[in-house]
């Protein structure tokens, strides 16, 4: 299978490596604090992955809300649990278990994706923000506003669980 | 192609930027005397020796603030396509009031915290 | 581009996530790897997405509303974790074992 390189080609593949790469560190790192800022590389390169895919508005919303927003929470929860940096194991004992299970996930599906879509292209080609829009306001609004009752009720339950009193 | 015109643009801008930095932090390793201490690795800390460990343990109420934060950034999100489609959809008052809806529930929340008493900082 | 490469890295960051649920104590890195699973599962709604060219989107937009929930799932997983270092003095998972007997 020759692979025509042309440059967000070029480009998918430097992002996948980089995510990949950084994915093995977040669950391999020793030190807490570093794999959150590995975790940062990997949402980052599949945030520019969105944008090689066309999908620029749903790239830079993935860098403003996982990178700008869901980070900085996991960094808090880091800092008011105390976690040990480095010394107290991170893991458990199912490391061999969770590797073959892991590995066998990532065969069996690398396997059928394979199979099924193995010769099938796509033409990359951008969706404009203007398209998101519209979509999303005429042919999604009920999910929309049940999004915005999903957010109340996770603002209304981390309050009772987070408050003292 | 324009599209991907532009983001090779900024990916060359940043890559240009990203080299700009290493190569000066690489000189200016090369370059500088290195004669490193003990006192020179203690951390700063306004001039007098340092007290006990960088790690302290955060109050819960900043995790609140976060989350807030969290919560109307993923509102700000929703914002943008509205804000670009606002005035090419028909009926306009129908976009408009599903904006209003979607922020008016988000309200309640902040109120919510509000009463709570969470955004009031009591030392 | 073919279609079965995004897909692939998606295969990929979802069975690091799975490794990371597993085999990790600590309940942040937990949350850590649900996001990576979150991310992965996100790939492939994008890749479908150009894919099959849809006119409204819908790939993105469900994109969009998993990054959405996402973030709702972190704030509320993070109160809980806290709540439980605050009454347990430890968020290692398997000391957590309330409900074990």
């Amino acid at each position: 299978m020759i692979l025509a390189a042309t440059g967000p080609e070029i480009a998918f593949w430097g992002f996948a490596v980089v995510a990949g790469i950084a994915g093995f560190f977040v669950v391999g790192s020793r030190n807490v604090v570093h794999a959150a800022l590995y975790l940062v590389g990997v949402l980052g390169s599949v945030g520019a992955i969105y944008i090689v895919l066309g999908a620029e508005f749903v790239g830079w919303v993935q860098i403003l809300i996982y990178v700008g927003a869901i980070v900085v929470l996991l960094l808090f929860g880091i800092m008011l649990t105390k976690a040990p940096i480095g010394g107290v194991a991170l893991d458990n004992n199912q490391r061999p278990v969770a590797f073959i299970v892991a590995a066998t996930t990532f065969g069996g599906l690398t396997w059928i994706i394979w199979r099924t879509f193995g010769g099938t292209r796509i033409r990359l080609s951008p969706t404009r923000t203007a398209q998101i829009g519209n979509s999303l306001f005429t042919h999604f609004v009920l999910p929309f506003e049940a999004v915005s009752v999903l957010l109340l009720a996770a603002l209304v339950g981390a309050i009772v669980l987070a408050r003292r009193d | 192609m324009s599209y991907y015109w532009q983001y090779g643009t900024l990916g060359a801008l940043t890559a240009v930027g990203g080299a700009f930095v290493v190569i000066a932090f690489l000189g200016n390793r090369l370059m500088r005397p290195r004669k490193p201490r003990v006192e020179k690795a203690t951390t700063y800390e306004c001039g007098m020796d340092p007290v006990g460990e960088g790690w302290s343990n955060t109050h819960i109420r900043y995790y609140l603030f976060a989350f807030l934060f969290v919560i109307f950034d993923v509102e700000s999100v929703f914002l943008f396509p509205w804000a670009v489609q606002l005035e090419k959809l028909r009926p306009q008052g129908t976009v408009l009031v599903e904006m209003i809806v979607f922020i008016g529930i988000l309200a309640i929340g902040l109120l919510y915290a509000w009463k709570k008493k969470v955004l009031e900082w009591v030392k | 581009m073919n279609l079965a490469w995004p897909l692939t890295l998606g295969a990929l960051l979802f069975s690091i996530g799975v490794y990371g649920v597993l085999a990790r104590r600590n309940a942040v890195l937990v949350l850590m790897s649900i996001e990576l699973m979150l991310n992965a599962v996100n790939v492939n709604l994008v890749a479908f997405s150009t894919w099959i060219r849809e006119t409204i989107a819908i790939g993105q937009i469900f994109a969009l509303f998993v990054i959405t929930i996402a973030a709702a799932e972190v704030g509320i997983g993070l109160a809980i974790v806290l709540l439980i270092f605050r009454n347990r003095e430890t968020i290692n998972i398997d000391e957590i074992d309330l409900l074990k007997w």
